[in-house]
């Protein structure tokens, strides 16, 4: 009995809290820094060419690849990471009819807006549980196929679209959320008013929702717009050299 | 607050139920007053008690703010009914409800108690001195540092109405979360220095997913405490201080 008693004593409950912090914490840096990367279709097909290059580090390699096992072993890590952050998490999500019930009924009386914001990241949570595997999982099996051309395939030929547009709204909702809240967790608020820095530090929450919200949506119609186009082409690779010289050809022609 | 609004009707929506009888259900009643200059909502509930109801049940005690009795759900915010001022409300419709997470007496009247209670027998909210046994009461007592006497008070001020409890949706749907009223105490005692216990005993207390790691963090007791008790600083404190004593 008394081995009972005292195991009730655990550091447990601590390192679960820090871990689905610290995951948390790691995997919307990641999920920024990752919408940069992707943006830089924005900047035209070039860009988000040597940007792939880069992280395949193709600068190493005499042939065109590089070495795509590289993200492969990133997927794998954030895979990880996801699934090691998703189980933790799940311990808060309201399981029982009794607790949804609840739930809904806190958020109806009281419109109260930080707790709104908790179940919009729960409910983005559970999508990208389903979602988010998908994607990473494509991207760890398949990770040569990352490109201007590929990639805008992947979204109008092979039909991810509808899975990327979810997934954005939901990643860039539950992000930005998941920050502020990490702030409020772990943060003393000090100063005269704490209750002002809080305000504060949600309207810049908003101002990145939005900002992130943006940037992914151009993102996404830039890639549907190219992969439209290259529909009859799908398949075939993107190359800088083969579009200056059809430029130039093109030109000539028009001569 | 006077003058623009005197004079109006107020429509008072009110939750009706008596759970001691049995087959009464639930029902919400319209009673219409009129509005004086600073009429709280505690005014207006009397007056609708004189004049109209007798039956109605709600609780108050001191009339400012001090005794916590008046707690209620007034248009969706847990607030002190003696201290909330009915011309705050542009439309004059105001539904009353009683907390939630309480056990109903009856109407807006509940049962805070029970909870307050058992939260004092968890966190043992009186001093801890296993030395101070053998006090000499001869002697004088010990000084305390101004500065830490005032951030005693500043948590010695929660009067216990519920209002976070309510607020908080963590607490209600996990029933043996201890909820925001208990971190203040802990993180009251845990700053006095008459008080002996070591980061490692309120492990035992709060180091858990029923204590500070249970806590999601949704700020409903920060939003919706009277009294303006700094909930946010104080959990996260104590959510660092369990964490660095978690071993």
């Amino acid at each position: 009995m008394k081995d009972l008693v005292e195991s009730v004593r655990s550091p447990v409950p601590a390192w679960l809290d820090v871990t689905q912090s610290v995951t948390g914490l790691v995997l919307a840096v990641f999920m920024w820094i990752h919408l940069f990367l992707v943006s830089s279709i924005l900047l035209g097909k070039d860009a988000m060419y040597y940007v792939t290059g880069f992280f395949e580090l193709r600068f190493l390699t005499d042939w065109q690849h590089g070495y795509p096992v590289l993200v492969s072993i990133i997927a794998i890590g954030v895979f990880a990471i996801f699934i090691l952050h998703a189980g933790i998490a799940l311990r808060k999500f309201p399981v029982s009819w009794r607790q949804h019930r609840i739930i809904r009924d806190q958020m109806r009386t009281m419109k109260h807006s930080d707790t709104n914001l908790w179940y919009y990241q729960a409910i983005t949570g559970f999508v990208m549980f389903f979602l988010g595997s998908v994607h990473i999982y494509v991207m760890a099996s398949h990770p040569d196929k990352i490109g201007p051309y590929a990639s805008s395939d992947r979204f109008v030929s092979e039909h991810f679209w509808p899975l990327y547009l979810v997934l954005l709204v939901a990643v860039e909702l539950h992000a930005t959320i998941g920050m502020y809240r990490l702030a409020v967790k772990w943060i003393t608020f000090g100063g005269k008013d704490p209750r002002r820095t809080r305000k504060r530090l949600k309207v810049l929450k908003n101002a990145l929702t939005v900002f992130f919200l943006t940037v992914g949506a151009a993102t996404f119609v830039t890639y549907m717009k190219i992969g439209l186009e290259h529909r009859d082409q799908a398949g075939e690779r993107y190359s800088p050299a083969t579009r200056h010289s059809s430029v130039q050809s093109q030109q000539v022609g028009d001569e | 607050m006077s003058g623009a609004n005197d004079g109006r009707t107020l429509k008072f929506h009110i939750l009706k139920y008596d759970p001691q009888q049995g087959g009464d259900k639930p029902r919400m009643v319209t009673y219409e007053v009129k509005e004086a200059p600073g009429m709280t909502i505690f005014i207006a509930l009397n007056e609708i008690r004189e004049t109209q109801d007798r039956a109605l049940q709600f609780d108050f005690v001191c009339r400012a703010g001090i005794c916590g009795s008046c707690g209620m759900v007034i248009n969706g915010k847990p607030d002190l009914a003696c201290r909330t001022l009915t011309a705050k409300f542009k439309k004059p419709e105001i539904t009353l409800l009683p907390l939630p997470a309480f056990d109903l007496i009856g109407d807006l009247s509940v049962n805070t108690g029970s909870y307050t209670r058992a939260m004092s027998e968890r966190v043992r909210t009186w001093i801890h001195d296993e030395e101070g046994k053998q006090v000499d009461l001869n002697e004088l007592e010990e000084r305390m540092d101004p500065d830490l006497a005032d951030e005693i008070y500043e948590l010695d001020r929660c009067i216990e109405c519920g209002c976070c409890i309510s607020a908080c949706a963590t607490k209600r749907m996990r029933d043996g979360f201890l909820g925001a009223m208990g971190f203040m105490k802990v993180a009251r005692f845990a700053v006095d220095s008459r008080d002996k216990r070591s980061d490692s005993d309120w492990y035992e207390v709060i180091g858990n997913d029923d204590g500070v790691f249970g806590c999601m963090s949704l700020m409903g007791c920060e939003d919706n405490c009277p009294k303006d008790l700094p909930h946010q600083t104080k959990i996260a404190y104590l959510r660092r201080k369990m964490v660095g004593a978690a071993r």
